[in-house]
């Protein structure tokens, strides 16, 4: 493993990325992995600690101090954008929300496993954004579009959505699946962040359309057997499971192993007047 | 000049938008729907852009929750809270336009918190006479940018370019015809043609030490603009939002809402007083922005500050679930971060830079600057909030002059307005700027350069300005802009994803808009909202009738004023209607 270690002049009145430790005068080592698609290394760095510091602070201190091309996506620093995300001593975490005090000795800093590395902390997540792309988006009935007077819709109704619509796009919960982690299964599950934001458009009070076909089939739903990893590294602490996939899983169990409403959907159609997306209602297909 | 012998993709198309935030995609949507071609550039991913990071709501007079309130209330508090140098009619189309597009987003999947009939509910905010937030709890801007992200992808005719700095526009004969970026990824570049160019970059938050802005806010829009010849206004004015978090330091200068004013939270000093009664007692913690940073700087300034130098903000007197459903991510930020539990105590705040009134200069209705086919819109367009923004008024702002620009960047693009050539050598020079970081030996660091440019903002352009320390401060930036001419990155790394190439760029265009803030905070001897003169601590009544413009003359910045058209009688009238308060709240 390289080694390499610095500390700059001090500054005077610079943030805090760049200053030199502040009252706690203890430095903590940082091993943050660096590298390419080809391969990589473990490379240590002494970080001077601060009060209240987090890792994306430590990170950023090696960039303005020691390697400039130490690569991390970062924006608010604020746990608000979700951008930051990384494997903290094997743990997927937001760098701006994991506090260097709550670490013990040396902290190991990887990219996200999951997705393909560009460079350094930095990973290709443009999987997720084909991902959403192939989700129907929201549909008001032509009844509701046409309405011209503003929709009324009761608190109690929104407010289950709220929790899901918390979602920042961190990528954490699909980082952690093990659907799409261990076993590579990109093709045949969307992932948790994707069913949370098909279960926000099932449950809108005024969506229209019926994603079953598409859950069941296309995106995967059955895929997941409820380890609930994905709530465990959530930030926004939504809980993927219990609220969004199971429920998920329950109305789609309503739809086709029910043998009532299963001949009643032969006889006269969808009961709810609710329109089935087009092309997803077949068998398994590929992406 | 002979093009260089650099590669790079080309790209054609109608309307290029530079900016994925509000204003960026709403312009983007306009123009996919009025038939054109679209890619929209933007510097992150796609949903991160810093509209994430506005939190209380957006302003709307929709009358659900104060039947009494209409667009003229709402005109009116917002020309009366940017001190009427606001352009008048951007204000007015503002307040009239701004419930149809909260509406509109509405019917494009956007949630918000409903009122006991069902209605979108709407709260309090600073210098608004109504309650007139649409808000979902404490994360509205998250809430926009899902929502027009989801409208975007489904959008035909639209391409997204994530990760893609533009670093110079390209123009010909006094049209913007395109631009040069980089690919952060793999650090190709690529030039785009366009028809029209939509400015949708947002403000330069990061000018600054505490800031509530993220990495983005690096006033590119306005650098690019200028260099493209551009003329930019009102660069004195920036916003100091009055809570930012100040302990732990790491934490520094990040938002805590005004949504916590909103719903009840009260300030007091650390003699336990509440001093808003001093300096505002009518609307007490629900001023404006500009009195409410003042206040505390003052109160700090005269022995009454919080441990780490700043105010107590409590509103542990109400309810721990009501605070935990209104105020779900102030609580998080509060318990994770600070070790703080705002159901049981105060929060420590200070003020933090914020927002930019400042910005690219454009005719009110269609966000044209003066240059041909340029738009700009949202925060790095100006006029909309005159001397101070009212909170909620930025996201609002983003809607409405979104889709206005994004309109007349369609109409213009299809006007005949086929892409063009840019000049010849221009091309050459961009990205010879472009690469040159990347080249440099022994160069300056682009960190270091940052952070001396932040300390002299913060020095010397704080809360409470005056000429000699403007006059310091305007001198060590022109010394930056020349050390930033020859800023490299020093542990090399190439052009694959190298942030220490990309803040090499970041910080040339940051050095340009602190010039600009500086010249023309110094030529502005008075104090009228955000900008405060301890020398000239009155409003000067002539100086409230022109705008402060700059635009660049040769290599050098140019300073003019330009007089403002004047308010009209019947507006005139509307400013200073009173206003019914008399009326029971439908929450």
């Amino acid at each position: 493993m390289a080694v390499r270690s610095e500390v700059a002049e001090p500054v005077d009145d610079v943030p805090l990325h760049l200053r030199e430790a502040e009252a706690t005068g203890r430095s903590v080592t940082l091993k943050v992995w660096r590298g390419d698609p080809t391969g990589g290394e473990l490379v240590s760095y002494e970080v001077p600690a601060q009060e209240g510091m987090v890792i994306l602070d430590a990170v950023l201190w090696i960039q303005a101090h020691v390697d400039a091309d130490l690569a991390v996506r970062w924006n608010c620093k604020a746990a608000k954008c979700g951008s930051c995300s990384a494997e903290i001593n094997g743990f997927p975490r937001l760098m701006c929300k994991s506090r260097l005090d709550s670490f013990q000795g040396d902290i190991t800093v990887t990219p996200m496993h999951t997705f393909p590395v560009i460079r350094d902390l930095v990973t290709d997540v443009s999987w997720n954004y084909e991902v959403n792309k192939q989700i129907p988006p929201f549909s008001p009935s032509e009844e509701d579009l046409k309405d011209p007077e503003p929709w009324r819709m009761q608190q109690e109704d929104v407010q289950r959505l709220t929790e899901f619509r918390k979602c920042i796009e961190c990528f954490l919960c699909q980082d952690v699946c093990h659907v799409l982690r261990n076993h590579e299964q990109k093709d045949q599950y969307y992932g948790p962040r994707f069913m949370i934001r098909t279960a926000t458009l099932e449950m809108h009070p005024k969506d229209s359309l019926d994603r079953r076909p598409m859950l069941k089939h296309k995106a995967g739903l059955g895929m997941c057997n409820i380890t609930k990893c994905c709530y465990e590294v959530c930030p926004e602490h939504i809980n993927i499971t219990d609220n969004a996939i199971i429920p998920l899983k329950e109305r789609v169990a309503d739809e086709y192993f029910d043998p009532v409403r299963w001949a009643a959907r032969k006889l006269t159609g969808d009961k709810r007047g609710r329109r089935p997306v087009r092309g997803m209602e077949d068998a398994p297909d590929q992406r | 000049m002979a093009e260089p012998a650099v590669n790079y993709d080309e790209v054609s198309t109608d309307v290029l938008v530079i900016g994925a935030g509000g204003a960026g995609m709403r312009g983007a949507i306009a123009a996919a729907q009025a038939g054109c071609r679209v890619q929209v550039v933007c510097k992150s991913l796609l949903g991160k852009a810093h509209t994430v990071m506005a939190e209380g709501g957006m302003a709307a007079a929709l009358a659900n929750v104060a039947k009494p309130d209409s667009w003229k209330t709402h005109f009116s508090d917002t020309m009366k809270g940017g001190k009427l140098l606001n352009n008048w009619r951007m204000a007015e189309i503002h307040a009239k336009e701004a419930p149809e597009r909260v509406q509109e987003l509405e019917r494009w999947g956007a949630i918000f918190d409903r009122n006991a009939k069902g209605l979108i509910h709407q709260r309090s905010f600073g210098g608004h006479t109504y309650p007139r937030l649409a808000h979902i709890g404490d994360r509205t801007g998250l809430e926009l940018i899902r929502s027009l992200q989801d409208k975007l992808v489904h959008s035909p005719g639209v391409d997204v370019h994530m990760e893609v700095t533009v670093t110079r526009l390209l123009v010909r004969d006094g049209r913007v015809c395109g631009a040069l970026a980089y690919r952060r990824q793999d650090g190709g570049l690529v030039v785009y043609r366009a028809g029209a160019v939509l400015l949708a970059s947002g403000g330069l938050g990061k000018i600054y030490r505490v800031t509530s802005n993220s990495w983005e806010s690096t006033g590119d829009g306005t650098a690019l603009a200028y260099h493209a010849g551009a003329i930019l206004q009102d660069c004195e004015m920036v916003q100091f939002h009055p809570t930012g978090m100040i302990w732990p330091p790491g934490v520094r200068g990040l938002l805590v809402t005004e949504g916590v004013r909103g719903e009840g939270g009260l300030l007091r000093n650390s003699q336990g007083e509440r001093f808003m009664e001093k300096y505002d007692p009518e609307r007490m913690e629900l001023s404006t922005r500009d009195v409410v940073a003042r206040s505390i700087n003052q109160e700090v300034l005269e022995g009454r500050g919080t441990p780490h130098g700043g105010a107590f903000l409590d509103i542990s007197h109400k309810p721990a679930d009501f605070i935990k459903s209104k105020l779900p991510s102030m609580w998080e930020q509060f318990h994770e971060l600070a070790d703080v539990d705002i159901t049981k105590e105060p929060m420590e705040v200070a003020p933090t830079i914020h927002y930019a009134m400042s910005g690219v200069r454009v005719e009110p209705a269609t966000g044209a600057s003066n240059l041909a086919g340029l738009f700009a819109a949202g925060e790095v367009a100006c006029g909309l909030h005159g001397a101070n923004r009212l909170g909620g008024n930025s996201l609002s702002d983003l809607l409405v002059f979104g889709k206005r620009a994004g309109d007349a960047a369609a109409a213009f693009a299809q006007a005949g307005h086929k892409a063009v050539s840019w000049e010849s050598g221009q091309l050459s020079e961009a990205i010879a700027y472009t690469l040159r970081p990347l080249t440099g030996e022994d160069g300056e660091n682009p960190y270091q350069v940052h952070a001396e440019l932040q300390d002299a903002l913060t020095r010397h352009a704080p809360i409470i300005r005056e000429e000699k320390g403007l006059r310091v401060g305007l001198g060590k930036v022109k010394e930056l802009q020349e050390r930033a001419a020859r800023v490299a990155v020093a542990s090399g790394g190439g052009r694959h994803f190298n942030p220490g190439w990309h803040a090499s760029l970041d910080v040339q265009s940051m050095v340009d808009n602190a010039e600009a803030l500086f010249v023309s905070a110094i030529e502005r001897r008075e104090s009228r909202g955000a900008h405060t003169r301890s020398d000239y601590p009155e409003p000067d009544e002539e100086l409230g009738k022109v705008n402060f413009v700059v635009e660049k003359d040769g290599r050098e910045l140019k300073l003019d004023a330009i007089a403002k058209e004047p308010i009209p009688d019947e507006l005139m009238e509307v400013i200073n209607s009173k206003w019914n308060t008399d009326y029971t709240r439908e929450d």
